[in-house]
């Protein structure tokens, strides 16, 4: 079970495919579970590319939460879909000095 | 300090334009990634998990308040508020689009600043002691000979696509606090019998996934020969050194292979041929550049400053701050000011928009408008009357920066890790907040005394792991994060890489293992006055083992 990733070109944020174009949020990613589903995610990112709407592809493994949504397996791609495990900037000066 | 020549405007203006035209081509198609890529790194422009990453270069860590004000804009206006002081004693913004990065250069480029030759295998920005300047043990300004070799090596076309990245680091005095030994070219200013100022020269050190410590190549190397004896180094690097594998490509590796003596004969000859040429460095020229890290008009104070003795005794945790982060100053009645970027529970290095423009109004307003940044991910006030001290620590303090740990096993350096960066294998943020957390739970910090830990995310050790009293290195087992531990790294004057404990731990264990490494100091140590590094340097690993493993 796979999504497909990448960063976009202009701005450089993650992204996901969905049978729409790309979003942001990993919860509206499409799943792809047969090997033709998952090249056909690749060859769409292969034209995206071409489009100069992203860089940095990958497919990636994924498994489901209970709302069905996909959740990276790996801690890495957690990371990028869900932003850094600790705050900063002044989200974190303010819990430091609560 | 420094200040651009119309080469220098010229030079870095024309890079901006020439990026900003490269970024339009790639965005509307007349470029691929793959003929980008190597042109935005040659910018500082990375793409790391969430998004592009600009490191700016700030020549060996020096700069004025209107450039610190500068880079608290770009956090605030093109960032998400925040900057990350890096171990190159440089700045990281994680955050900016593409699109916006032509308009952040040209406002550094107002401020003389810039991002070039932060990224690629080039020679990178040249980092010194952050004491520079205002250390009472010094031989001469380090910064000097940095600013040199800076104009030197910048858009060096013969050096613009070496077999890998190349680092160059000068200390001015004995005591290295420049980490000398293991740069890729290690410099350390001294004096001959003839009282004359040149250096001894070590190459090839570096730290990655081959540690190694730099070896002499010259006891003494005359000043004017500076920039003549580096060329030398780089063309033999140049030459010989390995393409086919990018993990043996450093000179170190080449120093290895071929071994120092035979390398030596290599240099020196290049250096024969060569050093009577365009490259030989007139007196005039060194004492031209030399003016402009003239020192400030300081104060004529005297050393003691009752003052300072009067609010150190009236409030204990002021008391602690110029214990830890107050060193002496050359001139009398001054002090050179470590100001923390490692607030307990805190990223290390990191600091806000605001804070960066705090920084910069109490850099002009206390330190002759100079600020520095350390390559332990510090910011440095090297000029502060001991007078204007309390008044600093208050100032400080409203902003959440008076930090009293420089020094202490809370101040750790470590990497983004897996929390930014793409080449990353495990965190290394969170573990050191968790260790800075522990520590102060425990009150044993002070009681510790000298203890450096570092940590690394990965092998390519931008955490410095290899080097720290206590090291850590992140690694991915089977998919979980586990950290290998190392202890007895050195990287002063008696640089050493530290030695791998026994097997690693999980994220759950790490920080309780590190405290059984502390306490079983604490147990051993001799006196107070023996430190981590000293007591481990006696007993050897053997009772750090049978604390960790039974």
């Amino acid at each position: 079970m796979k999504i497909i990733t990448a960063n976009r070109l202009s701005d450089g944020v993650v992204v996901y495919l969905t049978a729409n174009g790309w979003v942001s949020h990993i919860a509206s990613a499409s799943v792809l579970h047969a090997a033709d589903a998952i090249e056909a995610g690749l060859a769409a990112a292969a034209r995206a590319i071409a489009n100069r709407e992203v860089i940095d592809v990958a497919a990636i493994d994924v498994t489901l939460n209970e709302s069905n949504h996909p959740v990276p397996v790996r801690l890495r791609e957690r990371i990028r879909a869900y932003g850094p495990t600790v705050d900063y900037g002044e989200a974190a000066r303010q819990r430091l000095a609560a | 300090m420094y200040r651009y020549d119309e080469f220098d405007r010229e030079f870095v203006a024309a890079r901006v334009d020439q990026f900003r035209d490269q970024v339009a081509r790639r965005l509307d198609g007349e470029l691929s990634e793959d003929e980008f890529k190597p042109l935005r790194l040659m910018n500082g422009v990375y793409l790391q998990l969430h998004a592009y990453m600009l490191r700016v270069a700030i020549p060996y860590g020096t700069l004025s308040g209107r450039q610190m004000r500068m880079l608290g804009h770009i956090a605030r206006t093109y960032d998400r508020g925040y900057g990350h002081f890096t171990t190159r004693q440089n700045i990281q913004f994680n955050w900016p689009r593409l699109t916006d990065i032509p308009a952040i250069l040209t406002e550094l480029a107002s401020v003389e600043m810039h991002a070039i030759q932060t990224s690629g295998n080039c020679i990178r920005n040249v980092t010194t002691d952050h004491f520079a300047g205002v250390a009472r043990d010094e031989i001469a300004d380090p910064r000097v000979y940095a600013e040199i070799l800076r104009q030197w090596s910048s858009l060096h076309p013969e050096f613009t696509f070496l077999p890998r990245k190349f680092k160059i680091a000068i200390t001015g005095a004995a005591h290295d606090r420049a980490a000398i030994q293991v740069h890729d070219i290690g410099l350390q200013l001294k004096r001959n019998d003839k009282g004359e100022t040149g250096f001894a020269v070590y190459v090839g050190g570096g730290q990655g996934r081959t540690p190694m410590i730099a070896k002499l190549v010259r006891d003494f190397l005359p000043e004017q020969d500076l920039i003549a004896y580096t060329e030398a180094i780089l063309r033999v690097y140049n030459l010989y050194g390995r393409r086919d594998n990018k993990y043996k490509a450093r000179i170190k590796i080449l120093v290895h292979e071929t071994g120092i003596d035979e390398l030596r004969k290599d240099i020196e000859a290049e250096f024969e041929r060569i050093r009577d040429g365009v490259l030989h460095l007139p007196k005039a020229d060194i004492e031209a550049i030399d003016s402009y890290f003239a020192p400030p008009q300081w104060r004529d104070l005297p050393d003691h400053s009752e003052k300072l003795e009067a609010a150190r005794k009236a409030d204990r945790a002021f008391d602690r701050w110029v214990a830890n982060n107050v060193d002496e100053h050359r001139a009398p009645g001054h002090a050179i000011v470590t100001v923390s970027l490692k607030p307990v529970g805190g990223p290390p290095g990191d600091a806000t928009a605001r804070q960066l423009e705090v920084l910069a109004d109490l850099g002009e307003r206390y330190s002759h408008d100079e600020l520095r940044i350390s390559h332990e991910q510090n910011v440095i006030l090297p000029h502060v009357a001991k007078d204007d001290l309390p008044a600093l620590y208050e100032a400080l303090k409203a902003e959440d920066l008076a930090t009293g740990n420089a020094g202490l096993i809370g101040d750790i350096i470590a990497c983004p890790g897996l929390d930014y960066c793409a080449l990353a294998n495990a965190r290394s943020i969170p573990v050191a907040q968790r260790l800075s957390e522990h520590f102060e739970a425990t009150g044993q910090e002070q009681e510790i005394g000298d203890l450096k830990i570092k940590i690394s995310g990965c092998i390519n050790a931008c955490g410095h792991h290899h080097v720290g009293h206590i090291g850590i290195l992140g690694v991915d087992r089977k998919g979980e994060e586990f950290y290998q531990i190392t202890l007895g790294g050195s990287a002063d004057e008696h640089t050493a890489i530290g030695e791998i404990v026994g097997p690693g731990f999980s994220a759950d264990e790490v920080v309780g293992a590190v405290g059984k490494i502390v306490d079983t100091y604490l147990g051993l140590r001799q006196s107070r006055e023996e430190t981590f590094l000293d007591a481990w340097r006696r007993v050897g690993q053997q009772p750090f083992k049978e604390a960790l493993y039974g």
